[in-house]
């Protein structure tokens, strides 16, 4: 067994001296983001997927300062999910921010509506949540944090359109059960998800998913938009980023 | 186990009254305070780069954590180790420790209060660095912000959460001495030997443990990291990580940057790399290349028979090769040459061909980043494929690769990868 062991070590020192002395070239690699994040377009393409274990939400054109957030909560395990944080071990804020920076800089289309059909009552009442909330159970509006647009409100907020109703609703799910974010106080959207019904839930992710919405409609630039004071307070875990 | 307890008490009765001595320093200490600031100064400073070559924060920062303030879990085979805050606060770091209790630590395995630490800190080797640089890493460690942190306790399993026990392993295992210089080799030659036996700890992953946790068997000789799914390979064997056959210089980039053109840091490694060794000063990373390449070459772990090329086996390879083609061929290349710089060969890669297949298992399903350093500050990656690829089309595409351009390696089965999968991470 030894010899042959030998003989085959040999044989395959050989081969590797061969290729690099028979000069067969490198394989090329261009030096940009793009190539950098093949790990993370594996998954998150250019629309939202629907995988074996999860489901991948597009990334592109997200507000920096939550893509940031959002990778380091997965990195740091604060947001749990164990393939992002195995990726993204030991990478620095620095690193992420980069990332962050690329996808939010890239322009991609978004998907069409979907075409779900709500019923009157159901629009009537996400549009109510949406627009004005419900004081009573201390649900704030949506427009409130995330823009009278729906858009997002940067850095930190992302939009809520272009978004299936499928994920919608599984973060809302999510939120519920306090699988989204852990030890992350105040968690503003984990309390609103408990305050929703079901049926509140799904009104809202179905209204969500119909609406049309155009790449002219994201907020790129721009100085970060203030929040009213009290729902800063309430969500300020999620408007901390050191250096944005 | 009397004597422990005798032991014991006597040793909280002297901290308990190194503790009630005051702590004002007598006149004439004041006196010389100008010239004491410098050389604190200088051993803070000398500290940093020894606690950095030692890779403190490795072990004592959780991710995402305040530096050195503890909080990492350690899964081991005897239970999950939480790593001590050691940021110079009062209550929950050590702030009250002194020198002596530091050197104590890191020179006999003890605690403050005299008892006897778990290996885990891994004083086994920690043993052999002198007093100089353990002071140093004390001043340093004493110069940082407080941090109030308290961490939760070890959960640790009967029967080894019996503390006496340690005394019982130490009477086996331990043996305390500061590195001592082999005069028949040079000083660089020394110096590695006693970065990598002491400070560096290389032996708490490079070499095989026994169920108690010892380091046991060939020195460096390769082992799998206790509940991880990462094996450390030999760096004896010249089938697995040996650089004796190396120039110099490609294991100082190695060690320095985690990428050379003969292979790539991943997984535990590459954060070493990334935290310690890309800081180790170019004498350092020298003396380190030095010893390593010195080491005197061992058999490697059982390799296992590479199959026959049966008509079977190369129907398998084949479809592996579809794999590899539709995967991997992007950025491994056609040959297997890869990119240097970014994407490691494949073709004679050791790493790839080692007998256990778990890291590249592992690589596959998880993917992951090179190390970061201040060279290579934005490295490229693997992608994850575990929700890509089904279990037998991983062992598929390793078992080509493992086969392809003159490599020689053991089939995979998916078997392999579903434990790799389910299995610790």
């Amino acid at each position: 067994m030894r010899p042959l062991a030998l003989i085959l070590l040999i044989a395959s020192l050989f081969f590797t001296c061969s290729a690099i002395a028979a000069g067969i070239p490198p394989v090329e690699v261009p030096n940009t983001m793009a190539e950098r994040v093949k790990a993370c377009v594996i998954c998150h393409g250019p629309e939202d997927k629907e995988g074996r274990d999860a489901y991948y939400p597009r990334i592109a054109g997200k507000p920096e300062g939550y893509l940031f957030n959002q990778l380091r909560n997965f990195r740091d395990g604060r947001r749990h999910y164990r393939p992002m944080a195995l990726l993204l071990e030991g990478l620095p804020d620095q690193y992420l921010r980069d990332m962050a920076a690329y996808f939010a800089s890239l322009r991609q289309a978004f998907p069409p509506p979907e075409p779900i059909g709500s019923s009157p009552a159901e629009i009537e009442l996400a549009r109510r949540l949406i627009m004005r909330g419900d004081p009573v159970r201390k649900i704030p509006a949506c427009v409130e944090c995330h823009g009278r647009d729906l858009m997002g409100t940067a850095p930190f907020i992302p939009g809520l359109l272009g978004l299936p109703r499928i994920y919608i609703l599984a973060q809302f799910g999510n939120w519920r059960n306090g699988g989204l974010m852990r030890g992350q106080t105040p968690d503003c959207m984990s309390e609103i998800a408990k305050q929703l019904t079901a049926d509140e839930a799904t009104a809202v992710a179905k209204w969500l998913a119909a609406q049309p919405v155009s790449e002219a409609l994201l907020k790129h630039e721009g100085p970060p938009s203030a929040l009213p004071d009290k729902l800063a307070r309430r969500c300020s875990s999620v408007l901390q980023s050191p250096g944005l | 186990m009397k004597r422990a307890i005798i032991v014991t008490v006597i040793a909280g009765l002297i901290g308990l009254a190194m503790f009630l001595i005051p702590v004002d320093p007598p006149p004439e200490a004041k006196e010389q305070s100008m010239t004491k600031t410098d050389n604190i100064v200088q051993r803070q400073a000398r500290g940093a780069y020894l606690a950095q070559v030692g890779n403190c924060m490795g072990c004592h920062t959780m991710q995402g954590g305040q530096p050195y303030a503890g909080g990492h879990s350690l899964a081991t085979s005897i239970g999950t180790f939480v790593t001590p805050n050691i940021t110079p606060d009062q209550e929950t770091g050590i702030g009250r420790w002194s020198e002596d209790d530091f050197w104590r630590a890191l020179h006999d395995g003890k605690g403050r209060n005299g008892s006897p630490l778990y290996p885990a800190f891994p004083y086994t080797e920690y043993t052999k660095i002198t007093r100089e640089d353990s002071n140093a890493i004390f001043a340093y460690l004493q110069s940082l912000p407080p941090i109030q942190q308290r961490n939760p306790p070890n959960r640790i399993n009967f029967p080894f959460n019996l503390r006496p026990l340690i005394y019982v392993w130490r009477a086996f295992y331990f043996e305390q001495g500061i590195y001592q210089p082999q005069a028949a080799k040079s000083d660089e030659w020394n110096r590695g030997a006693y970065l990598v036996q002491g400070l560096g700890h290389c032996n708490a992953c490079h070499t095989a443990r026994n169920p108690f946790g010892a380091s046991q068997g060939n020195i460096l000789g390769g082992g799998q990291l206790m509940g991880s799914n990462w094996y450390a390979p030999s760096l004896t064997s010249l089938q697995e990580a040996s650089t004796a056959d190396w120039p110099i210089e490609d294991i100082i980039e190695l060690l320095t940057t985690g990428l050379s053109y003969r292979a790539v840091a991943t997984g535990p490694m590459a954060d070493v790399v990334s935290q310690s060794l890309q800081h180790l000063t170019s004498d350092d990373a020298r003396a380190m290349a030095v010893y390593l390449k010195s080491l005197p070459e061992t058999d490697p772990h059982s390799r296992g028979v590479a199959p026959p090329l049966t008509e079977e086996v190369d129907k398998l390879l084949q479809r592996g090769g579809e794999l590899y083609e539709t995967h991997c061929q992007d950025c491994h290349g056609n040959l297997g040459q890869g990119a240097p710089g970014a994407y490691p060969a494949l073709t004679g890669n050791r790493g790839i061909m080692l007998a256990s297949p778990i890291n590249a298992i592992r690589s596959i399903l998880n993917g992951g980043y090179a190390p970061v350093t201040i060279g290579n500050p934005r490295p490229y990656g693997m992608p994850p494929f575990a929700q890509v690829l089904h279990d037998e089309e991983i062992a598929l595409v390793l078992s080509y690769i493992r086969n392809a351009w003159g490599n020689r390696g053991t089939l995979v089965s998916a078997v392999q990868v579903d434990r790799s999968r389910k299995g610790a991470q």
